[in-house]
């Protein structure tokens, strides 16, 4: 058997011939010009290989990486490594998770639909805001759809985008913004790294989007974003990471009118990037508005509660080039891991990878700075991850590979001399103690002044 | 009355035209379960959107058949959406200053209307 | 009595309140929060609920029970390719050589990650005949997405700003009109003929140079194949713009032809069709964009490049069109993509393709005469009939028709697309059913058929043995209620 093929060529020649067709026929349809003629491809091999030599293979390549189970890893910047309970993957591993469609057939998919249902209940509490999505592809795109959406609703093209957002969400912003035509205008940051600073022309911009805790991990005001955002009759736009949520106060009691956010902090495995999952949260004026797929409850025909994909006129394979967007498949199956995340750990579990973390962030921070090897780059409360600056003449590059050296993977290193740091729940105090000794005495040795 | 081959009828009093759906329209969109209409103060070219109608499985836009700025635009239909399929022709989208009356000339008049849905 | 339990909302499901259960205390000082955090800080746990373990895992165990899925049965979905997933791939995505890698990490630190995404590149180039690869987008509308912006930033660069118009047909998927307005361009509409493929004329009408370019699959919508498309690739390319191709449909050819050859300069692959990854209830699956050398410059960033013996992500594009998501790309989909292709080699695509298009052909063969099917010309990996005889004699539509078949053990197959059809039912067993699974799904028809001249209430009834009947949708799209 060749792959997964069932039939092998004869048994298909034979299941053809018994309705009268002819399998060396079978694509005559395909002109002769059209036809593959090469002989031997650059890379993809004559034959397939064995299930065996596949694993042995791909497990080769996995061998050759340094991972986040055998160095203590001190990278954030959008993904973070919370600890996942064993029952999430054993549940969406399930094949009635996994290889199922997408629910457009109700009846037979209750499953899938009611743990959207309940991805969507989630996020709508731990945000504050009362309508949300089944989710999207991830924050960067999300913040680009926020922004389409603003634009929508509002009837204007220009926006005002914090550069405390993630960079890899900003330049996703510009480059949807720049296809749709769309003006982006970028604020910095003030010196304590924190969106102070916002327009004040009336009725120009669609919104005002911050992230918070932003890039830098510093917590932002969201109060002030929504009186700076609502007086000049724009939307207010956050992005905000769902674990911050568990001990900040929530956008949707601040009255912004949009979130979204990268919803792999939910326990998702890093896995170099993806899959995660990104979520939207609106307010109910803007619920029509709004891309994605979103469940609904209702009742079947003998008045059983059930749960359906609803509103789906504003998507794309009904409205075509009027729809809200032109997503299509998302990240359900990610959407379902988070869900089941959130109910293993419930409320008091949530709090506490909240609170450990932003714990171990601090006391970290301080071993780091208490005596001058590095300084704190913004003196502001931070979430989990925080900005340091080397003393002059110490090569972060060069520290990091020593670090490696120590089975550790340090922070990330920005603008040359200065290192994003996040901690998660999962580091002990000797870890923590560790890789500040480990630091502190690499500088040392760089003679760094 | 008249209508465009939109599905759009036209009530005209004075300068100001009414604009809803047809009885045909609604019949072919099924249980309506949104509408919304463009805001007062919308200055619409002819044939621009005037509104938006969803049911269960489609979704329509309505086109301004005559040219103009909406002076009224009616909110009830948001939260009633039913009312168009129970009184397409008592529910109205919205009220429109024409910008130039000799646009009702292009439109069909009842009979040519309903020759034209025969056709569809 | 249901063999199907009752699921209430995880919600209702409250019982502990203790705190953490799977990770040690705290064993550093506890901050002071309020302090720390001054205004910005909340009191108290959030409003979601402590559930234990065991009432977790069985609300989620019952709630899949009410799935249909690719391991009972059959998905004949049209559009959809729902083949096997491997499970072999399942384990080599879960290695935590590759799961316990963080994105940020310095590139010397994931040379596996980069030699398998540097490897997938090659292969997916080899398949299609194009020059390289993106891995960026997360799903097929977004590899069209990224397509359609390859196209414009190609014209932005020589200066052509005039084109503002994609040329879409009309029998095209719903995204690709809808990725077109995203992008900042205008839908022109072309018409099919009566074969079903592209009406030539229809298209020469179209022309112009406003035209930025023309998204198009072969075969198309249909499972039909346009014997025209290099006459078409040269008619646009004639008057200046380029064609996307929606690789939808790229299980019927793979290895027979090649995008590249009909003449497209981009590609989208929906690996979570094609190349067998799991569709996990919508996703997560991956839309990988290739492109010619005409193209290469505009990529996304960044791309996987290779100098000396060290793999690294380059960043350093000037021509990029930008981002259109973190990162550079959904890695764990892609690591069961590169195992599907290592599993597969040339032989063994080619076969998929020739079981695609004999399995979708037998069934379409064994089902002439009780179904009407709209079009002569022989269709490919999938086939389109209608409900409309049982319409007008029975006066049982499409959805009557596709709700008994579930009674019948099988997942409905894509309903009232294309929307070029009346009625339409699109039909794509895809290569990985047995002769044993079509027939069973072909008497399945048939005897619907039967039942709609006999006793069609037994359809309208339809389907009656699932965890509920049919929903009320309007209810649910009238007062909404989205979350508990």
């Amino acid at each position: 058997m060749i792959g997964y093929l069932p039939m092998g060529r004869e048994e298909r020649r034979r299941m053809l011939a018994s309705v009268g067709v002819d399998l060396d026929k079978l694509f005559d349809m395909i002109p002769e010009c059209d036809r593959c003629k090469v002989e031997e491809y650059e890379a993809l091999p004559a034959e397939g290989m064995k299930e065996l030599e596949v694993v042995e293979h791909v497990q080769a390549l996995a061998d050759k990486n340094l991972n986040t189970v055998n160095y203590d890893c001190y990278l954030g910047a959008g993904y973070y490594d919370h600890y996942q309970p064993a029952a999430v993957k054993h549940l969406i591993g399930r094949s009635e998770f996994l290889t199922s469609y997408t629910p457009y057939q109700a009846e037979i998919s209750q499953g899938t639909l009611q743990a959207y249902f309940e991805w969507q209940s989630y996020i709508t509490r731990l945000t504050g805001l009362p309508i949300a999505n089944a989710g999207l592809y991830d924050a960067a795109s999300g913040a680009a759809e926020a922004v389409l959406l603003a634009c929508r609703d509002k009837r204007r093209y220009k926006v005002f985008v914090s550069a405390g957002l993630h960079p890899e969400s900003l330049e996703t912003v510009q480059t949807y913004c720049h296809a749709a035509g769309i003006e982006v205008v970028v604020g910095e940051v003030d010196e304590n790294g924190q969106q102070t600073v916002y327009p004040d022309d009336n009725k120009e911009f669609a919104c005002f989007m911050i992230q918070s805790p932003n890039y830098f991990g510093i917590v932002e005001d969201l109060d002030l974003l929504v009186e700076k955002a609502h007086g000049v009759d724009a939307l207010a736009v956050v992005s905000s990471d769902p674990v911050s949520l568990a001990m900040l106060k929530r956008p949707g009691d601040a009255g912004v009118d949009i979130a979204i956010g990268e919803a792999q902090s939910l326990g998702i495995p890093t896995s170099y990037g993806g899959p995660g999952i990104g979520y939207m949260a609106v307010t109910n004026k803007l619920m029509r508005k709004m891309p994605g797929r979103i469940c609904g409850q209702t009742v079947d025909r003998d008045g059983k509660t059930c749960y359906v994909l609803t509103i789906q006129a504003r998507e794309q394979h009904i409205r075509r080039e009027r729809a809200t967007s032109n997503i299509c498949t998302s990240q359900a199956l990610m959407a379902t891991a988070a869900t089941i995340w959130l109910a293993l750990q419930g409320g008091s579990g949530l709090l506490d990878v909240a609170e450990q973390s932003a714990a171990k962030a601090i006391y970290l921070q301080k071993k780091l700075t208490e005596n001058g090897h590095f300084r704190l780059v913004y003196d502001k409360p931070y979430f989990r991850e925080f900005l340091v600056e080397a003393k002059e003449g110490v090569d972060l590059e060069k520290l990091n590979k020593a670090l490696l050296e120590e089975n550790i993977i340090g922070g990330l290193v920005v603008d040359g001399n200065k290192l994003l740091i996040a901690v998660t729940e999962k580091k002990t105090k000797e870890q923590l103690d560790r890789y500040a000794e480990a630091m502190l005495r690499l500088c040392d040795a760089q003679g760094g002044k | 009355m008249k209508f465009s081959k939109t599905h759009e009828w036209v009530k005209v009093d004075g300068n100001v035209a009414t604009i809803g759906l047809t009885d045909y329209a609604q019949d072919q969109l099924g249980e309506i379960v949104y509408a919304e209409a463009e805001p007062e103060g919308t200055v619409v070219e002819l044939e621009g959107i005037i509104g938006t109608v969803e049911s269960v499985k489609a979704a329509s836009d309505l086109y301004a058949p005559v040219s103009g700025e909406i002076v009224e635009s009616n909110e009830e239909i948001e939260d009633a959406p039913e009312l168009i399929n129970e009184a397409p022709w008592d529910t109205w989208f919205v009220k429109i200053d024409m910008a130039d009356s000799a646009e009702l000339d292009a439109l069909l008049d009842e009979d040519a209307y309903k020759a034209f849905c025969e056709e569809e | 009595m249901s063999r199907y339990k009752d699921t209430p909302l995880i919600f209702e499901l409250e019982t502990c309140h203790e705190g953490s259960r799977y990770i040690r205390p705290l064993d550093v000082p506890k901050p002071d929060f309020a302090e720390w955090f001054g205004d910005a800080y909340r009191e108290g746990k959030p409003n979601i609920p402590d559930v234990d373990e065991i009432s977790v895992v069985r609300h989620f165990t019952n709630l899949s029970a009410k799935n249909y899925h690719v391991e009972v049965g059959t998905y004949p979905l049209g559009s959809c390719t729902m083949k096997y997933n491997p499970k072999v791939n399942e384990d080599m995505a879960a290695l935590t050589g590759f799961a316990a890698t963080h994105p940020m990490q310095p590139d010397e630190t994931v040379q596996g990650n980069l030699e398998l995404l540097y490897h997938l590149e090659k292969l997916l180039n080899d398949v299609t005949g194009m020059a390289a690869h993106t891995f960026q987008p997360a799903a097929g509308a977004h590899g069209e997405l990224a397509g359609i912006l390859l196209i414009k930033a190609y014209h932005e660069d020589r200066g052509d700003t005039k084109r503002d118009t994609i040329i879409v047909p009309d029998a095209a998927h719903g995204t690709n009109p809808a990725t077109a307005a995203m992008a900042g361009y205008k839908v022109r509409e072309i018409k099919s003929n009566e074969n079903g493929t592209v009406d030539l004329e229809s298209l020469e009408a179209a022309l112009g140079d406003d035209v930025a370019g023309l998204m198009l699959t072969n075969p198309n919508t249909l499972g039909l194949y346009d014997g025209n498309i290099e006459k078409i690739t040269r008619m646009i390319h004639d008057c200046g713009g380029l064609c996307y191709y929606d690789g939808a449909n790229l299980n019927a050819i793979l290895m027979h032809a090649r995008p590249g050859d009909m003449g497209f300069d981009c590609v989208h692959w929906n690996v979570h069709k094609t190349l067998s990854t799991p569709h996990g209830g919508g996703g997560p699956g991956a839309g990988p964009v290739g492109c010619n050398e005409l193209l290469e410059p505009y990529l996304p960033k960044p791309v996987v490049a290779k100098k000396d013996d060290m793999y690294y992500l380059d960043f350093d594009r000037p021509k990029s069109f930008g981002m259109i998501r973190s990162f550079v790309g959904t890695f764990g989909v892609l690591v069961r993509t590169y195992a599907y292709m290592l599993s597969n080699g040339a032989e063994g695509l080619y076969e998929v393709a020739e079981g695609a298009v004999a399995n979708s052909t037998y069934l379409r063969e064994r089902l002439k005469g009780y179904y009407n099917i709209p079009y002569d010309t022989p269709s490919m990996h999938e086939f389109v009939m209608t409900g409309e005889w049982q319409k007008k004699e029975n006066d049982c539509n499409t959805l009557d028709i596709v709700k008994r078949l579930i009674d019948y053990g099988f997942h409905p197959p894509t309903v009232y697309f294309p929307l070029v059809v009346q009625e339409a039912i699109m039909i794509e067993p895809t290569e990985t059913e047995t002769w044993r699974d079509l027939d069973a799904l072909a008497d399945a028809f048939i005897k619907i058929a039967e039942e709609a001249k006999e006793d069609p209430e037994l359809l309208k009834g339809a389907p009656r043995y699932t965890p509920i009947a049919r929903p009320d949708e309007t209810a649910a799209a009238r007062d909404p209620i989205l979350a508990g």
